[in-house]
């Protein structure tokens, strides 16, 4: 796999009908890195990721993908490039490990071809690389939250594609679960050079695992760079309005958030 | 795949079965000849005038039935979401009776008559279903209500045809095989032959659709596109099977649940549940002419059957929120 594909916006627009989400954005994804887009809700990160992917179609501006508008791009090809976890994907009633990871053949298989070899190779190493090979003959429906999460991220890695976007990973899933998957994306990271954008809500784990941040205040990218750059006492006060500390991780190294609130706090 | 070759066989047999049970009794060995174009004595006449001509019909509008119903349970993510139950058999039936009893219209016009109210019908609930974001259970609450207006709209103009006897009225309200002609089949068929393949080459993007439409986008399916062609394939599927036999009762309804019970779940279901759905026509015609002192449509049978499983889904939709 290369990793060179590159992945960016330029003065881009979104909007929901009359209402304009995103306006004027510039944002380029760093190639074989892991990004986390991050923001108080409502900012525009969703809708940023979405348009990303080309689930939205822009307002204005444009998103390319290696130097060419998505919009220009039969959707089938980005699809052997670019991958997207939503934030709720749904899992057919019954429907067992193996088949639905399968699916996500579905770019590299012609409308009536059976599957190839490579198929079942590519879905086999999905399942060993986030460890739920013993759970392929299960019905998904049947699994925890977290064994859900790592079968969608099982499909996405069949689709062997060299971008992942990822809309909230960890939301549903408790704390250790959430490590889980964020350690999981980083292993995909250091063994395909797979590039990596998600959307976070948990700052810390954000700063934790992305080597790029990216905070998104009312539609604008208001910074963007290392963990170090960009978490501050200052913009964590501009971007969620929220008054606070932040310390070194003595574990990670990585900045930490401590949010003062308006008690227990010495 | 052996389990629909298996159902396929089983087709096949009642077909054959269909052709030999009657009041006069033809073995196997002089429906083969009918079939193979001989003449023989009795048996063209009965065999391949009357008896054929009733089994094709079941068979083609059992099969559309049987696709068209699974097509949009399976897009849906819920068996109730059956054209059947909401409302765009209706909407064909209503179309059908107006154009045969209030305009006597042939009927090659009244199948495109029932294919036009049929996708006027699914556009409109689509659209009623779609003004504050796209919702499944809306849709088909919609579809619910929709169908008892376009049902009252038969049930009306049949009162008003008086002379008409009851064999008509009951094809309208339940489904019948009952008058079926060479004339009758050849639109279904021909419906079949072209739309079926299209709804088939569609079934892995269909597999696709059911993970949710951000997801299915992800994976490189046009979204509105596939969909599109998945609607108007099966309503007009539908809207030719109901023109040439009525709205044979549950049929689109049942055959998905069956098939998926049979195939099991992650399979493509459309082949099966088309099928499933010829197989009950089929059987259900047999029934309802032979097994009863009297002589009872198709729809009869097929409404007595799957009215308590429509009972079933209701209550088990309501504990699981529910999918084929």
């Amino acid at each position: 796999m290369t990793t060179d594909h590159q992945l960016s916006a330029e003065q881009l627009t979104l909007a929901y009908g009359d209402r304009t989400v995103v306006e004027g954005l510039d944002i380029a994804i760093a190639a074989g890195r892991i990004t986390a887009i991050v923001g108080a809700n409502g900012c525009g990160k969703s809708t940023l990721l979405r348009a990303l992917a080309r689930l939205i179609s822009p307002r204005e501006g444009e998103v390319t993908l290696d130097g060419m508008s998505l919009q220009r791009q039969p959707s089938r090809e980005i699809a052997r490039t670019l991958g997207l976890l939503p934030q709720r994907p749904v899992a057919p009633e019954g429907i067992a490990v193996a088949d639905l990871v399968g699916r996500g053949r579905h770019p590299h298989q012609r409308m009536l071809a059976r599957w190839s070899p490579r198929d079942y190779e590519v879905v086999s190493d999905a399942l060993t690389a986030t460890g739920i090979a013993d759970l392929a003959d299960r019905p998904v429906d049947e699994l925890s939250g977290g064994q859900q999460q790592r079968v969608w991220i099982a499909m996405a890695l069949a689709q062997e594609t060299d971008i992942l976007l990822l809309d909230e990973p960890t939301t549903f899933l408790d704390v250790a679960h959430q490590i889980e998957v964020l350690d999981l994306l980083t292993d995909l990271n250091r063994e395909r050079g797979t590039t990596i954008v998600m959307v976070l809500h948990d700052l810390n784990l954000a700063a934790r695992y992305a080597d790029v941040l990216v905070a998104v205040r009312d539609g604008h990218v208001h910074a963007s760079g290392s963990p170090e750059e960009v978490i501050t006492e200052q913009l964590v006060g501009d971007v969620f309005g929220l008054e606070c500390r932040v310390i070194l991780d003595p574990l990670s190294g990585k900045p930490l958030v401590l949010p003062s609130g308006r008690h227990h706090v010495v | 795949m052996i389990l629909t070759a298996g159902l396929a066989a089983a087709v096949v047999a009642v077909f054959l079965v269909t052709l030999m049970v009657g009041n006069t009794f033809y073995g196997l060995d002089k429906v083969a000849r009918v079939l193979l174009g001989e003449a023989v004595p009795g048996a063209s006449f009965t065999v391949g005038e009357l008896r054929l001509p009733r089994a094709s019909l079941g068979l083609v509008t059992g099969l559309c039935f049987g696709i068209a119903g699974v097509t949009f349970q399976t897009m849906l993510r819920n068996p109730l979401a059956s054209p059947d139950i909401i409302g765009i058999s209706s909407g064909a039936s209503a179309a059908a009776v107006v154009g045969i009893i209030v305009f006597s219209l042939n009927e090659t016009i009244v199948s495109f008559l029932a294919l036009g109210a049929a996708l006027v019908t699914a556009g409109a609930i689509y659209l009623l279903a779609n003004r504050r974001g796209f919702a499944g259970t809306r849709l088909i609450l919609i579809g619910i209500g929709v169908a008892a207006m376009l049902d009252s709209v038969v049930t009306y103009v049949l009162s008003r045809a008086a002379s008409w006897d009851l064999q008509v009225a009951m094809q309208w309200l339940t489904g019948s095989l009952n008058g079926a002609t060479w004339s009758s089949v050849a639109p279904v068929a021909i419906a079949c032959a072209v739309l079926v393949p299209v709804l088939l080459l569609n079934q892995r993007n269909l597999g696709v659709l059911r993970l949710g439409d951000d997801s299915a986008a992800a994976l490189g399916v046009r979204v509105q596109g596939t969909r599109i062609v998945l609607i108007v394939s099966a309503v007009a599927l539908l809207a030719f099977a109901t023109a040439a036999s009525g709205p044979i009762a549950f049929v689109a309804f049942m055959a998905g649940p069956i098939a998926a019970r049979i195939v099991g779940p992650g399979a493509s279901l459309a082949l099966p549940a088309g099928l499933i759905g010829s197989l009950l026509v089929l059987v259900a015609d047999l029934v309802g002419q032979f097994a009863f002192d009297n002589r009872y449509p198709v729809g009869v049978i097929t409404g007595v059957l799957g009215a308590p499983y429509l009972v079933y889904l209701l209550i088990r939709s309501n504990r699981s929120g529910g999918s084929i």
